[in-house]
């Protein structure tokens, strides 16, 4: 008799391509656990003002767009998780040492150097963005199309959008984060139904692979959360 | 606020690695101990128990095992006009923080320096001759032979449960070993793991050039291990989870698993947690320590405590920095060149490629921290240093630790770094690339050093210390060598695709990718007291009661990994301290 934690990662199996198949198999509790949160436009940040979750929302969406093959930021609600971690530790910097003098124009290369926190560069970053989007596009990011809004990003990740030395991370912490969230275990909030693990074929938080080792073939069993939820 | 506690016999400033080695090979004694640990307790159950510990953002991303900058960091600049600034977050490299230090969060690749690393100044000059040795390059002999400390390095690694393959037993060579190491006394005590998929290609594709692929040394279990203390490890089961987390399984070889709960039982051996030590307090002469001072988070008081014979076993940089604050030999001037503490910092020189292969499952999730094959057909004792323009060596390996997808997914070169070009590269290549690393020497120069920042202060109000470091042409063409002989190697197995990331002429050094923590130097062991701020056995050469473990003692750093060096160091000078210091305390050389 098959055990039951065997039966969604069996299907899987028997599909051929374990991530194809795993992802149309999204097991009960995983697909429960989807239906219980509200939809994104329901959310009610913690951190960001509506503005800010407008320029996050629309930002992220073309970080990780939802077309194509594999999830998108807005599915697995990267958003969400962008919002709880500016406010809490690590919004704060609550782990850095962040003592006078600031020499936020030094060399990149001796890391980063601004006076304002990872909630503070997001803050400071999105007015300073938008302002510049409203110049050069006429609208504030969220609302431009988004063959614009890939435009302005590609400025901003050149460092073409004349951010002072404080926010010059500003790019570089929208782009980590977004990955984070895609990508981290759904307990921080983004990552809804395990979809990003289940899209690239990592199976999360097994943590036993002894006999798999050293194998070239392709492992057969979906992701587990820390929750113990299975996707 | 403060308070004087009674005295002890032995004061132990940190209980990582080097603290807990010393701390049980003391207990032995009958000395009454105390440890230090600024940072919080931790054990295996509930520290890293699963499944929490497996939380890559937690653990992995935002390093919540490591030291915390706002608590304890430095200052950093490449040369001595630029102006340093604070590390401010982690990325270059990750000190442990807590019980266990970076012991817990090591991927445990244990290696035994070469012969001629511990006299490189000696043996470049007779073999190459002195003017091998450009005019700003100031590396030393140890003082100390591996003849010496074969002993120390085979205690370390039966403690430790290292699984290995044997190159050279006394002198005879082990097929499938490394044929080049020095010679040791016996085979490693467990066998090697099992290698994953592309520790097989790469061993084959080496081997068929005519090199001699060996298992890496690892500190995973490979089978069930009881060491000299009762203590177990069990088999490594591949969770892929080792580096920046705590073992969840008891196979990984640390503080926690190989010795703490042994060392507890030792009535007269205490610890006390959340205890940052300030400074060695020194004798009105200045020729003994009479103790530390430390603060003490949970009364919120400074502690003065008295002690016999004080044992410095922080991280590397912090024993450096407890040695600058209180005055622990002369500090080093560059400008002069005289002076010791601080001196020869040194850090790591690595590079890798990255080879994609479109039909293999590599399944990187399947992996163990020190996992993977090896050549040492390119080290430091194999390499004609007249010929080849440079002094140094690496090793070269292929292995798989991990496959956490925030900490990277390889793609090949012109993928997107985001929107629909990047999504789709990481479903096709995830899973899919390998890479094989140069894990290399990195020698000593006249300014490469350690001092106090002018500046930037700690929480206690303490001067940061400072770091002055950058790359060296020397080196840098050590790296490009490896380049080559790596990417001979990697076309030769016909990837799909393959590039390379070494450093270049001119490179700097960037703080903020994540490189090894392989910080050295700062505290030398040495035979002159003029050129070292330790002697052969870690001893300080003017305070004979205080020694100062870890990888500061290296004179410059070898082409592997330190902890086995900082190990067999540990065991080595405790021999010292038992057998010829406590009967006749006074300066050992």
């Amino acid at each position: 008799m098959t055990p039951e934690f065997l039966k969604t990662s069996r299907r899987a199996f028997l599909g051929g391509s374990a991530a194809a198949a795993a992802l149309s198999a999204l097991s009960d509790a995983a697909l429960a656990q989807q239906q219980e949160l509200p939809p994104l436009e329901e959310y009610e940040s913690v951190f960001l003002t509506p503005g800010e979750w407008a320029f996050v929302m629309a930002a992220t969406a073309r970080i990780i767009p939802s077309d194509g093959d594999g999830p998108g930021a807005q599915e697995t609600r990267v958003p969400v998780f962008i919002d709880h971690q500016l406010a809490g530790d690590f919004g704060a910097a609550s782990d850095l040492y962040m003592e006078e003098p600031f020499a936020p124009e030094a060399d990149a290369n001796l890391g980063p150097q601004s006076p304002l926190a990872p909630a503070g560069i997001y803050r400071e970053g999105i007015a300073a963005f938008d302002e510049w989007c409203r110049a050069e596009q006429g609208a504030a990011f969220s609302e431009l199309e988004t063959d614009a809004q890939d435009a302005a990003l590609q400025a901003l990740a050149d460092d073409e959008v004349g951010l002072r030395p404080e926010l010059r991370e500003f790019w570089t912490l929208l782009l980590q984060n977004t990955k984070e969230g895609y990508f981290a275990d759904p307990r921080h909030g983004g990552n809804a139904g395990m979809q990003a693990w289940v899209y690239i074929g990592f199976p999360g938080a097994r943590a036993n692979f002894h006999e798999w080792a050293g194998r070239d073939e392709a492992y057969p069993l979906g992701p587990v959360d820390i929750a113990g939820e299975r996707a | 606020m403060a308070r004087t506690d009674p005295k002890k016999d032995v004061v132990i400033v940190g209980l990582g690695w080097t603290g807990a080695i010393m701390g049980i090979e003391l207990a032995q004694e009958g000395l009454d101990i105390l440890a230090l640990e600024r940072g919080p307790d931790r054990a295996t159950v509930p520290d890293f128990k699963y499944p929490n510990v497996i939380d890559e953002l937690e653990y992995g991303i935002r390093f919540g095992f490591m030291q915390k900058p706002k608590n304890s960091t430095i200052t950093v600049r490449r040369t001595d006009d630029e102006v340093a600034q604070p590390m401010r977050r982690l990325g270059s490299f990750l000190p442990g923080d807590g019980v266990g230090g970076a012991g817990i969060h090591w991927n445990g690749q244990t290696w035994r320096p070469m012969e001629n690393e511990y006299r490189l100044r000696s043996y470049v000059e007779e073999e190459f001759g002195a003017d091998a040795i450009p005019e700003d390059m100031t590396i030393q002999d140890w003082g100390v032979t591996a003849e010496e400390l074969e002993p120390y390095f085979d205690r370390f690694e039966y403690m430790a449960g290292i699984s290995g393959q044997a190159g050279n037993i006394n002198g005879e060579i082990i097929e499938g070993g490394n044929p080049f190491e020095a010679p040791r006394s016996r085979d490693y005590p467990l066998p090697p793991l099992q290698q994953t998929v592309d520790a097989k290609m790469f061993a084959e594709a080496a081997r068929a050039m005519g090199y001699h692929p060996f298992p890496r040394p690892a500190a995973n279990a490979s089978e069930a291990w009881t060491n000299e203390y009762g203590m177990q490890l069990g088999p490594c089961n591949f969770c892929g989870f080792c580096e920046r987390y705590g073992c969840l399984n008891y196979s990984k070889s640390s503080p926690q698993t190989c010795i703490l709960d042994a060392l507890k039982r030792y009535p007269n051996f205490s610890y006390r947690v959340n205890s940052e030590v300030l400074r060695v307090d020194m004798a009105a002469d200045g020729q003994t320590a009479t103790g530390v001072t430390y603060w003490d988070e949970e009364a919120q008081e400074e502690v003065t405590q008295p002690a016999d014979l004080v044992i410095l076993a922080a991280y590397q940089l912090h024993n450096v920095h407890l040695m600058l604050l209180s005055g622990i030999g002369e500090p080093y001037d560059p400008q002069t060149g005289e002076g010791v503490t601080g001196k020869n910092y040194s850090y790591q020189m690595t590079g890798g490629t990255t080879l994609f292969f479109k039909d293999v499952e590599f399944n990187p999730f399947a992996g163990a921290g020190s996992v993977g094959m090896s050549i040492d057909d390119f080290a430091i004792n194999q390499i004609d240093f007249g010929a080849e323009g440079f002094i140094g060596g690496s090793y070269i390996t292929a292995g798989n630790t991990n496959g956490q997808p925030i900490r990277g997914i390889a793609l090949p070169e012109g993928t997107p770094e985001w929107g629909a070009g990047w999504k789709q590269g990481i479903g096709e290549w995830y899973g899919h690339s390998m890479s094989i690393g140069s894990h290399g020497s990195c020698l000593a120069y006249r300014d490469c050093h350690l001092d106090l920042d002018p500046t930037y202060t700690d929480r206690h109000g303490r001067p940061l210390m400072r770091m002055t470091f950058d790359w060296k042409p020397n080196d840098i063409r050590m790296t490009q060598f490896m380049k080559g002989k790596i990417e001979e190697i990697a076309q030769s197995m016909t990837p799909d695709s393959w590039q390379s990331s070494f450093k270049d002429e001119g490179a700097r050094y960037d703080i903020r990718p994540y490189q090894t923590t392989h910080n050295v130097g700062g505290s030398i062991m040495g035979t002159d007291p003029n050129a070292s701020a330790v002697n052969r056995y870690l001893q300080a050469w003017g305070q004979h009661n205080v020694f100062v473990l870890g990888a500061g003692a290296f004179p410059q750093n070898i082409q592997y990994n330190p902890t086995g060096a900082v190990g067999a160091l540990a065991y080595w000078a405790a021999r010292a301290i038992r057998e010829d210091y406590l009967p006749n305390p006074g300066p050992l050389v």
